[in-house]
């Protein structure tokens, strides 16, 4: 093994710096260089110079920023493909988080670290899945990284929603999600279930679908809820994002169920606070059990533990003779810790 | 179990009545006897079984998982019996016993096998299904809808009217398999026999000033509106019970008036407390209710009657179909002959014109005195609330001028809407302190327009709950003030509402909590 990781991955205000590569992933301030793991604003911010990403990521950084401000260059680079940045070998392989999403994988002089960025196992048919990768060190999120987080298959959830449709015919059902990757995976897993009837989006939810479908992702008849008369959306399924569902807009919808998908939904008085109906627990993050298989199975002797439930996870590697420690890097979390 | 959880589960989160009568009439079509008996049962609380302790739970799933992730997890979800159920390891696929197989496992059971037996359960089962066991093996279950719900459910179920099955709900026994051959027409409707079944009451309408106008007095009687609780005492061979009037066995709390019940027969009065023959305030009958048990001190420092209305059955005679004053006239024989202790008749009150009623009903300030009882004298007893037959007329309230505090959102229809109102009124060291909260009274214009102000005039949030500006001044109209130790003004109103929005007068005007202590009866 060469230099530890330790040794050339270093946290500074701007965010995660590969000094002898000279760019930072996921950087928190417009920088020279910047490698993003995926779109979500906390980890994909405007007016770097130069960015490298997957062709999705890309895709969507440039719908919600606009191309000006997503960056000066912006580079694509197809999972599993290799890139020299200075003396450090990039490559990016399937995170299984939202559309594009990518570990960031270095190696330098014969060692190797993964910055994961966000990522899930369970299976969505809208993104490629999470690529096991061995390495040195892993840098793993652990934004549900307490053994109370067991997600449910998403299909279950699904059949839940579907269940209450029926069981309320008259009723609009709005399921608050995040616009970007929870409300396409729903509309996904939906069409897997069956539900081929047209599925109506709030005014923000309808940019990044049609960038998914650009990208090629089958998404099946979306149509705008805004516009849409009241009566059309009875017995209808409405995406909204999680501001709007308990709020005035969701005031237009006819005796409206409230719904929201959400990992945190698996906490009874997460959902009753917010005044959710039918919660959904549906995550784009790894629940706890597969935290630690996906540790297991990268098989890196050491694990740096970023946002979220770090001492719990921290805890649990250390029983099981794995060094762990946190990465504290501050701001992420923001958008997509649901 | 699946099905029984995820009833519960959705009852939990649903606002709305009629969700929730939806939701459970869905269960009760679509289960088999006996599961929805026990379901329903476990929704009357009428389940009853040696439990376990909650401890010895958590130091199972301690021993499954680890202290230390057990007392991060705890820490985070804030629940014990949620926290033991999520961090349970999970199962692939819910494979729990049926609700009834529980049951009669649990009963079965010595107590010291109950852990072991709960341990095999939970790791068949999914998360809300182990929830819910855990809830109700620890006898923590809140199911999040009244069992009155549950009857209104079963109503729709059978066609029938809910009435119907309040008069043989409490002669049936879990896992009621009489009531759903009946609902579902396969069987005759339970019989009562003798058991000390409740009976539906006789409910009366506000009196409007059209109402007033065209009634003819002389084919009426008056009498008053006592504040305390409208009860149904009920005493057979077989057994005596005190019911509320909405069918809630309540005859645990108040020992000392099934002791006086030595009759047979079957009454409609108002529960009271009552010492050296006046009434208490309500807040004392308060002091009594929902209590498991009553200690000794309770009995005598806040001894319960009955002031008696009226008479739905002496012995196994019917006289619900006799007329007002018959049944009065009985009422009174029936007192004179059984002199029952801790018991008086509520008294007629003679008038020749109606003004006269009027003048009494304003002056009637006394604190356990709601208003007048105005009913037709050949009104016979009918179930529910009947036209033209009995009325109630309230005195007029007494108001307040209170700055709007803090808002929260309301449930259902208006759970996108600032809806519930904590207002308060200034003390001597010129800060204001909560009085009270209202959720009624206003226009659907006047909500919007509150709405709009409470978020674009925000101070501060806590939870669900806005702090707002202090500038919106409230008329709260409320029909008594007593004094309250919860409420850090140490008053509290009663069926406060929001008569209007003074916009007409700056919050610094607002009343003085002098003012409102002065009216504490």
């Amino acid at each position: 093994m060469g230099p530890h990781p330790q040794t050339w991955l270093k946290t500074t205000p701007a965010g995660l710096y590969c000094e002898p590569g000279d760019f930072y992933i996921d950087p928190l301030r417009p920088v020279a260089r910047a490698v993003i793991s995926h779109a979500h604003a906390d980890h994909a911010r405007p007016g770097h110079e130069a960015v490298l990403a997957t062709q999705g990521t890309l895709a969507v950084m440039r719908t919600r920023m606009g191309a000006e401000r997503a960056g000066g260059a912006m580079q694509a680079l197809a999972y599993n493909e290799k890139i020299k940045l200075g003396d450090v070998t990039v490559t990016l392989h399937p995170a299984g988080h939202v559309l594009g999403s990518a570990q960031v994988a270095m190696e330098y002089q014969g060692a190797k670290a993964i910055v994961s960025g966000d990522y899930k196992r369970q299976p969505d048919p809208t993104c490629a899945p999470f690529e096991v990768v061995p390495c040195d060190v892993f840098v793993t999120e652990a934004t549900f990284g307490l053994p109370v987080f067991q997600h449910p298959d998403a299909a279950d959830e699904i059949a839940k929603l579907l269940a209450s449709v029926a069981l309320f015919p008259e009723r609009t059902h709005v399921v608050g999600c995040y616009a970007l990757g929870k409300c396409q995976r729903l509309i996904g897993e939906l069409r897997l279930a069956g539900y081929d009837a047209p599925i109506y989006l709030h005014g923000a939810h309808m940019p990044v679908c049609e960038t998914y479908r650009a990208e090629g992702v089958v998404l099946g008849e979306l149509r705008p809820a805004t516009v849409a008369a009241k009566a059309a959306l009875k017995g209808a399924i409405v995406l909204a994002p999680p501001s709007a569902i308990a709020d005035r807009w969701a005031r237009r919808m006819e005796d409206p169920v409230i719904c929201m998908a959400s990992g945190w939904m698996r906490i009874r008085q997460r959902a009753k606070a917010g005044g959710i109906e039918l919660p959904l627990i549906i995550s784009d993050h790894a629940d706890w059990n597969a935290l630690l298989s996906t540790i297991r199975e990268v098989g890196a002797p050491e694990i740096w533990v970023t946002h979220g439930g770090e001492e719990g996870l921290i805890h649990a590697l250390s029983r099981l003779q794995i060094r762990a420690r946190a990465l504290r890097l501050i701001g992420y979390g923001d958008e997509d810790a649901e | 179990m699946k099905d029984f959880s995820e009833l519960l589960e959705r009852l939990l989160f649903s606002p709305g009545r009629n969700t929730k009568i939806s939701l459970l009439h869905a269960y009760f079509t679509s289960r088999p006897d006996p599961e929805r008996g026990y379901a329903l049962a476990a929704i009357a609380g009428a389940l009853d079984f040696p439990g376990a302790k909650p401890a010895a739970l958590r130091a199972m799933a301690e021993a499954r998982t680890d202290p230390e992730l057990f007392a991060l997890s705890y820490d985070f979800v804030g629940d014990l019996a949620e926290t033991i159920a999520l961090i349970w390891p999970n199962a692939h696929a819910d494979a729990s016993p049926e609700l009834p197989e529980i049951i009669s496992a649990l009963r079965a059971a010595k107590r010291d096998a109950i852990p072991g037996l709960v341990a095999t359960w939970l790791d068949a089962a999914d998360s809300s299904t182990r929830i819910a066991l855990i809830k109700l093996i620890t006898g923590g279950l809140r199911v999040g809808a009244s069992l009155r719900l549950a009857k209104l459910a079963l109503a729709e179920l059978g066609g029938v009217d809910v009435n119907e099955i309040e008069e043989v709900w409490h002669s049936l026994e879990p896992p009621y398999e009489s009531l759903f051959a009946w609902l579902e027409h396969r069987a005759p409707r339970p019989h009562p026999d003798e058991k000390p079944v409740f009976r539906p009451v006789m409910l009366a309408h506000p009196i409007e000033a059209k109402d007033l106008a065209a009634l003819d007095w002389s084919a009426h009687r008056a009498e008053w509106k006592w504040d305390g609780i409208r009860v149904q005492l009920v005493a057979t061979p077989h057994g005596k019970r005190l019911y509320t009037r909405n069918a809630d066995d309540i005859s645990h709390a108040f020992p000392e008036i099934i002791d006086a019940m030595h009759f047979h027969a079957v009454l409609d009065g108002e529960l009271l407390v009552i010492r050296d023959n006046i009434v208490a305030p309500f807040s004392d009958l308060q002091q009594r209710l929902n209590r498991k048990t009553v200690s000794a001190a309770m009995l005598q420092n806040f001894p319960a009657g009955i002031r008696l209305y009226d008479i739905l059955f002496d012995s196994d005679e019917d006289l619900r179909t006799q007329n007002f004053d018959a049944r009065r006239q009985h009422l009174e024989a029936f007192f004179e002959r059984e002199q029952p202790q801790r018991m008086d008749l509520s008294p007629l009150i003679k008038f020749e014109v109606h003004h006269e009623l009027g003048l009494l009903r304003d002056g009637a300030r006394e604190a356990a005195i709601e208003g007048l009882m105005i009913k037709r004298g050949d009104s016979p007893y009918l179930s529910g609330r009947p036209k033209g037959m009995w009325w109630k007329w309230k005195r007029e309230p007494l108001s307040v001028d209170a700055v709007l505090m803090y808002a929260q959102r309301g449930h259902g229809k208006r759970s996108s809407y600032y809806s519930d109102y904590t207002f308060g009124v200034w003390n001597e060291a010129g800060e204001l302190v909560p009085i009270g909260k209202a959720y009624s009274g206003y226009t659907d214009t006047e909500l919007a327009y509150l709405d709009k102000w409470i978020r674009n005039h925000t101070t501060a949030r806590f939870g669900p709950v806005r702090e707002v500006e202090k500038e919106i001044v409230f008329e709260v109209g409320f029909d008594a003030a007593q004094r309250s130790s919860r409420h850090k003004s140490g008053v509290a109103l009663r069926f406060p509402r929001i008569l209007r929005i003074r916009t007409d007068k700056p919050a610094a005007e607002a009343d003085q909590l002098e003012a409102v202590q002065a009216l504490i009866t």
